[in-house]
């Protein structure tokens, strides 16, 4: 199975890099926003709840680029035909499509989180940065899993721009709140922040809760 | 009596509330060729597609290569060829990225995915992207996708859609009868058709019309299909 979400993964990428889709559609997207949110809000910098706020309501926005585009070359070329044609576990496909939501999660991340300390954040805050990482590891594998099963389910449906955001969203929340919690003390200029790893705990939670509901139940989204 | 490839008994399938199969009994021998004749919606391609195990039964039986479906799909499927009327290959990709992606999805052999290539005579273009290739040439490569595997029974939809006669016949030895596998075949070519089967079945409003021994239909009764 790893072997085949390997090579599924492997051709997601290809094409990616052949065509750049998602990724900078993300990335200029996140980047858009983070200018209008420095214009509109009229401050200097941000911190605290709104900064993480702004950063994280942003990213996953941001997702729903990467998510309405996840199956796009399966369902343009047929190439989802052909995978239900081979004889591979189904699970090896939310594995790869997952991954490479979660790559391109990444890759958006390396663009977006300096352009958001540079436009939003005071210089003081922007030391905070590399404190990030492990939240937003935490957060992209959720939003990488639900994003894959909900990528799934909108395959096959005619309005699937709607549906999209639509479920993918609300699925969210628990997420946000997880990951917006846990980020606000650090965009406070609090490094020591108390209650920390209880919000990494919950993203941690959250990850393998969505992990296991996809594994279980994504062979039947695909069936007929 | 030997095993037959395809066996299906009252197979029916819907879309909702619309039926778009109903009533279809036929049995093909292994190496034997199933012409499907029909006009357009009579639900050929709904056939093909419950035999490739894309779609799933919804009544009667329906038996391939030994397994029954839908509770062997698994089984069935490294066993299958399709053709459709997607090639089913990525457009960003050349013709060689596309068949070594699906060699590794299969299992198969990497050496012979250039064995393919020469068999449809696209070596030379294999690696251009498929979307800079003319029609022909896609459906040359979609059979080479389609036959990459060795499969035993063939299912193709108008298999030779935007082929010229030379393409035609080069592709003769791995869709054609030449080929020695079980073919399942749509077309709209009513006289080709029927002398290149062993079989007919003719589709009318998603119900059997007949299903009969080729040589013992004429081509304007099949025509007939299409009043």
């Amino acid at each position: 199975m790893i072997r085949t979400a390997a090579t599924i993964l492997r051709k997601d990428l290809r094409i990616e890099l052949r065509t750049r889709e998602s990724v900078p559609a993300m990335a200029l997207f996140t980047v858009t926003v983070y200018v209008l949110f420095h214009f509109g809000l009229d401050r200097d910098s941000l911190d605290g709840e709104l900064a993480s706020g702004v950063l994280w309501v942003t990213l996953l926005l941001a997702t729903v680029i990467g998510v309405s585009r996840l199956f796009a070359t399966e369902r343009e070329q047929g190439g989802i035909d052909a995978l239900l044609l081979a004889p591979v576990d189904r699970t090896a496909l939310f594995l790869a499509k997952a991954a490479a939501l979660f790559l391109y999660l990444l890759a958006l991340e390396v663009v977006a989180v300096p352009a958001f300390g540079l436009l939003l954040l005071g210089p003081d805050l922007v030391d905070t940065l590399p404190e990030l990482p492990a939240i937003l590891l935490l957060a992209d594998v959720g939003l990488a899993s639900v994003g894959a099963l909900v990528a799934a389910l909108a395959i096959e449906t005619r309005a699937r721009e709607l549906i999209v955001p639509l479920l993918l969203l609300p699925l969210l929340v628990p997420l946000l709140i997880g990951a917006a919690s846990a980020t606000e003390p650090l965009l406070r200029g609090d490094q020591a922040a108390e209650g920390l790893g209880r919000f990494l705990a919950l993203l941690a939670a959250y990850d393998a809760v969505f992990v296991l509901i996809a594994v279980a139940v994504f062979d039947f989204l695909l069936d007929d | 009596m030997a095993a037959a490839a395809i066996e299906l008994e009252r197979l029916e399938r819907r879309y909702g509330e619309r039926v778009a199969l109903r009533g279809v009994s036929v049995r093909v021998e292994v190496g034997q060729t199933l012409v499907v004749l029909g006009a357009n919606g009579a639900g050929k391609t709904t056939l093909l597609r419950v035999l490739a195990t894309l779609l799933r039964p919804h009544g009667g039986a329906c038996r391939v290569l030994g397994h029954d479906l839908p509770a062997a799909a698994w089984e069935v499927r490294g066993l299958i060829g399709y053709l459709g009327h997607d090639p089913l290959l990525y457009r960003d990709l050349t013709g060689r990225e596309n068949l070594g992606y699906h060699a590794r999805l299969r299992g198969v052999a990497p050496g012979r995915v250039g064995e393919q290539l020469k068999a449809v005579g696209m070596e030379r273009r294999a690696d251009e992207p498929v979307r800079e290739l003319s029609k022909g040439m896609v459906q040359r490569l979609a059979v080479a996708r389609a036959t990459l595997h060795d499969p035993a029974l063939l299912l193709l939809d108008e298999p030779r859609a935007n082929l010229d006669p030379g393409a035609a016949e080069q592709l003769e030895p791995l869709i054609g009868r030449g080929s020695g596998r079980t073919r399942v075949m749509v077309t709209h070519d009513v006289e080709g058709g029927l002398t290149e089967a062993d079989l007919a079945l003719g589709l009318r409003g998603a119900s059997q019309a007949f299903a009969l021994r080729a040589a013992g239909v004429s081509p304007s009764e099949a025509r007939g299909l299409y009043a």
